[in-house]
């Protein structure tokens, strides 16, 4: 099959499929950043603009580390508060940046839906690096690649995810991609931070971290984000480490292989010990290396969708 | 001129008409409704296949004006009316500054009497600048011809208050009308509170921040023995509220608009603002429950809740867009396609609820085809299909739910006051 979008904006709008192919494409990248020389010329004479609304390290530098992997010029257009508060719109940035005649705006925004907005304005790609609470796409990927190459399959995988399921992005585009290749997700929290419905997105929930951790395959820990201004719905650090912590006790209860992820930043001591982080069962590392071939595969499908469209035969 | 209507279904549900007949309209009055009317006319206009019936009388409408003449005016927000079949626009009191006061009146109606092509009347505040604190000179708005007041876009937060509010109302023979919404509950939410607002990350408003306002505010006015009419109601709980308010012999009144028994919450799936509406956009059982409650008579008006918005205010990122869909020129539109095609209604009750109704909540002398009534007359092609698209409206804002939606039912004649005022 070959890859149509123009954009990457979430995991929900996906077929297995094309998923199946931004994977395939990855795995393929990997191998670049093995080389003495990593660098492949696919987008040579590409602009790729890195347009951050949201303070991000791990996030940034993946794609530009990506974008650079595949030969393209990279720009940094980092601004902490939302366009709205800023002046100029989200949407006369984004035209701004394709009259400078630039080719992918990779953006990440505190506002659910700003990336699709953004692509609805311009012609050239949007990759969404995390819109609010929406979707983190290649986040996802990246998890599923690590994944898949832990455990050969992602098909009827047991996954866990603990954390903040409600305000976390990282969580839903999990649900969309790992239910649309046959895992079944299990989402862990306190009562208050499960989104309403999420059933009908195809996750179990349980508000029993044994219990989901028992037959689970991989867990995914989210980090809590306890600077959120709503304290009202988060319970202390302390009582939500006894009742949710990954600790070392709960791991060696579960299956023997486990895999255990984080998106990062890690919280230490927060939502994951120490020595499940640093341990065997961790791929966290893994997962931030497999980010840039990922966001490699992204980066080179949408800029071939636009080739196609336009032409171009380089 | 003497205008003569031929030959057209005349569904009058004051007079229990619905039926073929002719109209004779002169000086500005309905002067015969009769069969076979053989008069020398100015006009004769050939209805034959459409619907005759009464102007409609939209009582939510917001027409900005004085303050955000960016998004519409008088002269504009009527002209849509006209197009709408909306002879009558009741015009909500959220303006800049608002219409709190007796000076603030007659400003609006000076703009009203040199711009308006259609009749408008007036909603003062109940509280000053709608701030919820102080309540407004409720008598002196009366007598300067405010027909309700209300403090719509917002809810009174404090019970005492509107409790007085509502006896100082009853005194003085203003209708209330509430803008039922918990703020505390609904907590900067933007769409409905579901597998909607769950997919797309957006925190989601409750139905108990509309139905418990609902309850309350009926049961301050029944403290007070006034009368109070609900504005636009979205979920089956209010609709449920309110039947049992009607049951024990409450005066209350209801009203939703087009978009909730036509629309669901999964509209805003893609973050279509024009779908961001408060109340949001419920999910498909209480779009069911609002029709149910159309049809059984629990809710008396539909209203648009005309809210236009620039495309600044628009065209920005969903959590931050402007509230609210126009709806003063689909209106009539939505209602015969959604209500009287799904026989839901029929067009006597559909009519009623545009026409009759709102004149009896408002205590206007209009919303019927009696003899020696003003001649607030439209002709309808009931069935003929339109597409909605930002192009045709003569709103000013573009702001529209219905954008691309396929609809049957076109306005071909409004005549206002006995004239001709829009024709297609």
């Amino acid at each position: 099959m070959a890859w149509v979008k123009k954009d990457l904006l979430g995991l929900e709008e996906l077929t297995k499929e094309e998923i199946g192919l931004i994977i395939s494409t990855a795995e393929s990248f990997k191998d670049v950043s093995r080389r003495a020389i990593k660098k492949v010329p696919a987008l040579r004479g590409k602009t790729a603009v890195n347009l951050f609304y949201e303070p991000s390290t791990r996030t940034r530098v993946s794609f530009e580390i990506a974008a650079k992997r595949l030969s393209a010029d990279v720009i940094n257009v980092m601004t902490e508060t939302s366009s709205v508060k800023k002046g100029e719109t989200l949407i006369d940035t984004g035209t701004n940046i394709q009259a400078l005649k630039t080719d992918i705006i990779i953006v990440r925004h505190n506002c659910s839906g700003a990336a699709a907005m953004l692509a609805r304005h311009v012609d050239i790609s949007v990759v969404n690096a995390g819109d609010g609470w929406h979707e983190h796409p290649t986040q996802a990927l990246l998890d599923i690649l690590t994944l898949k190459e832990r455990l050969g399959r992602i098909s009827d995988l047991n996954v866990t995810i603990v954390g903040d399921i409600a305000h976390s992005r990282v969580a839903r585009s999990n649900i969309w991609g790992l239910t649309k290749l046959g895992a079944k997700v299990t989402v862990c929290a306190p009562k208050m931070l499960i989104p309403v419905a999420i059933e009908q997105m195809g996750a179990r929930v349980t508000y029993d971290i044994d219990a989901a951790l028992r037959d689970a395959d991989a867990v995914n820990v989210l980090r809590m984000q306890f600077e959120r201004d709503e304290k009202g719905a988060f319970p202390s650090q302390i009582e939500y480490f006894k009742n949710f912590g990954i600790t070392q006790e709960r791991i060696k209860k579960a299956k023997k292989d486990i895999v255990v992820m984080h998106p990062g930043p890690l919280n230490r001591g927060v939502e994951i010990s120490s020595e499940v982080a640093d341990g065997t069962n961790s791929v966290i590392l893994q997962q931030v290396t497999n980010g840039i071939a990922v966001r490699m595969a992204v980066l080179f499908l949408v800029s071939q969708a636009q080739d196609k469209k336009y032409g171009d035969t380089d | 001129m003497a205008i003569l209507i031929k030959n057209g279904r005349v569904v009058d549900p004051a007079n229990k008409i619905d039926d073929i007949q002719d109209i004779l309209i002169e000086q500005s009055k309905i002067s015969r409704v009769a069969q076979g009317i053989k008069v020398k006319a100015g006009e004769i206009i050939d209805a034959t296949d459409k619907v005759v019936m009464p102007g409609i009388i939209d009582m939510h409408v917001h027409l900005r004006e004085p303050g955000r003449e960016d998004k519409e005016t008088i002269l504009t927000g009527t002209s849509a009316a006209l197009k709408g079949g909306i002879t009558s626009c009741l015009a909500m009191p959220n303006t800049q500054p608002a219409i709190d006061c007796a000076e603030n009146v007659r400003l609006l109606r000076d703009i009203i009497k040199k711009t308006a092509k259609a009749n408008v009347f007036i909603a003062g505040a109940i509280t000053k600048a709608r701030q919820g604190q102080e309540i407004t000179d409720i008598n002196s708005l009366k007598n300067e011809g405010v027909l309700a007041i209300t403090d719509d876009g917002s809810s009174i937060d404090c019970d005492e208050l509107l409790l007085e509010a509502f006896k100082i109302a009853k005194a003085n023979k203003v209708l209330v009308i509430c803008h039922s919404e918990d703020k505390l509950l609904t907590r900067g939410g933007v769409v409905n509170l579901g597998i909607v607002s769950t997919c797309m990350g957006l925190r989601g408003i409750t139905k108990e921040s509309e139905y418990k306002r609902v309850q309350r505010d009926i049961q301050l006015a029944k403290r007070a023995s006034a009368s109070v009419h609900i504005a636009h109601i979205s979920c089956g709980e209010s609709v449920d509220i309110i039947a049992k308010a009607k049951q024990q012999g409450l005066e209350v009144t209801a009203e939703t608009a087009p978009h909730y028994f036509s629309l669901t919450e999964e509209q805003a799936l893609g973050y279509d603002t024009n779908m961001k509406i408060n109340p949001p956009l419920r999910s498909k059982d209480d779009v069911a429950a609002i029709r149910q409650g159309l049809k059984d008579g629990i809710i008396d008006v539909i209203a648009s809740d005309h809210a236009p918005h620039t495309e600044n205010e628009k065209d920005i990122e969903f959590e931050h867009a402007a509230f609210g869909t126009i709806g003063l020129e689909t209106e009539l539109a939505v209602a015969i396609t959604e209500l009287v095609q799904t026989e839901t209604l029929g067009w006597l009750d559909l009519v009623s609820k545009l026409t009759t109704n709102p004149a009896r909540i408002l205590g206007l002398d209009k919303g019927d085809l009696s003899i020696g009534k003003d001649a607030d007359i439209i002709i309808v092609d009931p069935y003929q299909e339109w597409v909605v698209s930002k192009d045709t409206f003569l709103s000013k804002s573009r702001n529209c739910a219905f954008l691309g939606s396929k609809l049957n039912g076109v306005v071909e004649y409004t005549i206002c006051n006995g004239k001709i005022a829009y024709k297609k």
